[in-house]
């Protein structure tokens, strides 16, 4: 069985149908980037897999747990799908190490000590150990997403979805923040990133999908369908992103 | 018979400040707690719940204190229900006041952006954890100032309790001051000690602002 199973998902909010009618597979260790024109519906793809939206029709399955099920367990299936903002969305009040430690401690149930040890790991990881008693808004941008990135990665979820989380970066920071991602992927995480950086979907990503108007518009692998689109949809906004 | 305005005056005016500190704490936790499920209401995603709400919050908000403190006073008894001062002014500052804090506390709530919500249940965080644990420490930040500021006027509101008897600081400046008329001299002891109280109470909150934004 593959780790995130979506078939035939529609989403609408109000009259509007955002999604119609997706269906994906994705395997475990894959990295996909999704690509696509704004209001595609590559934001609300990701919400809709980790129970943040809600599908009208269609079924999910992620890791097993299936999504779209009406008492599906939410809260089990986020600790088993991270994600991580486009604006962060560090909890302010709280410095890195608890900004990592809390779910740590209160989905996972580990002691202060166990928990205060996987932070220092992680965010070793991500480069900020001298942060680590660090208030958010005492980070620049790039650092406050690195810390958002370990938190997520803290859980050991079995996928991580990502939302453009460097289009709210100045230009001088994106690098640090791919590069951390880089270092995830390389580890084996099975991940789905929503990303305008096509250098980088193209060197890291497996594959890429292109979201057109609520659809998967093309689907493979990520070089393939980078240099060589088939449908003028692709061609265009390729040409419109690169140029 | 007069008489001068003396020392012991001075110790009768604090002793009934005694009682506008005490209504002022009664109102607080009373109208805190009822203040707390008005808030609750007021945001669960229920209408009827949030109509309610709306409808107390409208109704108190919109009508004199004094004549809430009269219904309760005079009114509850023509019903049958015998009340004391103290009872009628207790209930009735706890109403108003909770109509004050649920909106206060509503606003703090709401002022925390939903993305912070959405952050907390990307972890895996219950509802429940994601509101102790995410929203609420935020939002007491916001809440504290306002809070603090609507219970200095509750404080200097609790003198219309005067009029349905209690004997608080206004009301005993008021004897005092028939007795020595010596008016000028014993309301500007009444207005020091308002004044202690209510600086006090709003230095505290400082402090605590302070603290909060230290713990973040
Ligand atoms: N909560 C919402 N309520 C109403 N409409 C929404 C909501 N969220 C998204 N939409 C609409 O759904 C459509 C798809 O939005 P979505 O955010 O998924 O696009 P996107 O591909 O991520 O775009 P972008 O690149 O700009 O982030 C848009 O037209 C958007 O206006
Ligand atoms: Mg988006």
């Amino acid at each position: 069985m593959s780790l995130v199973e979506l078939t035939q998902i529609r989403k609408s909010f109000g009259p509007v149908e955002v999604l119609k009618g997706v269906s994906l597979k994705v395997e475990k260790g894959e990295i996909v980037a999704i690509i696509g024109r704004s209001g595609s519906g590559k934001s609300t793809l990701l919400r809709c897999i980790n129970g943040l939206e809600q599908v009208q029709a269609g079924r999910i399955l992620v890791a097993g747990i299936d999504v779209t099920a009406r008492n599906a367990d939410l809260n089990a299936l986020r600790e088993r799908a991270g994600m991580v903002f486009q604006s962060y969305n560090l909890f302010p009040h709280l410095d890195v190490e608890r900004n990592v430690t809390l779910a740590l401690k209160l989905v996972k149930k580990l002691d202060r000590e166990a928990a205060g040890k996987v932070a220092r790991d992680v965010v070793t990881r991500v480069g900020l150990a001298e942060k680590l008693h660090a208030y958010p808004d005492e980070l620049s941008g790039g650092q406050q997403q690195r810390v958002a990135i370990a938190r997520s990665l803290a859980m050991q979820p079995a996928l991580m979805l990502f939302d453009e989380i460097t289009s709210a970066l100045d230009p001088e920071l994106v690098g640090e923040v791919l590069r951390v991602l880089e270092g995830v992927a390389k580890e084996g995480m099975t991940m789905m990133l929503v990303t305008h950086e096509m250098n980088f979907a193209k060197n890291v990503a497996d594959r890429v999908i292109f979201m057109h108007e609520g659809r998967i518009h093309e689907d493979g692998p990520a070089r393939e369908i980078l240099q060589t689109p088939r449908t003028a949809e692709l061609g265009s906004f390729l040409s419109a992103v690169l140029h | 018979m007069i008489r001068e305005f003396a020392g012991a005056d001075v110790v009768y005016l604090l002793l009934a400040a005694r009682w506008t500190v005490a209504l002022a704490i009664m109102a607080m936790l009373g109208g805190g707690l009822l203040g707390l499920v008005i808030a609750a209401l007021r945001i669960v995603p229920f209408k009827p719940a949030n109509w309610l709400a709306i409808l107390y919050i409208n109704l108190i908000q919109g009508t004199p204190l004094l004549g809430q403190l009269f219904i309760f006073f005079f009114g509850l008894p023509l019903i049958g229900i015998q009340v004391d001062a103290w009872t009628a002014a207790a209930i009735s500052l706890s109403i108003y006041a909770a109509a004050f804090f649920g909106e206060i506390w509503r606003g703090a709530l709401q002022s925390v952006s939903i993305r912070q919500w959405e952050a907390g249940a990307s972890l895996g965080l219950t509802y429940g954890q994601r509101l102790f644990y995410v929203v609420l420490p935020q939002a007491l930040r916001v809440a504290v100032a306002p809070t603090v500021g609507f219970l200095v006027q509750l404080i200097k509101n609790t003198s219309l309790t005067a009029l349905i008897g209690f004997v608080e600081l206004t009301r005993a400046g008021q004897i005092i001051s028939g007795a020595t008329f010596a008016p000028l001299r014993v309301y500007l002891v009444v207005a020091v000690v308002y004044f202690v109280i209510c600086f006090s109470l709003s230095q505290m909150s400082r402090r605590l602002e302070r603290k909060l934004h230290v713990a973040r």
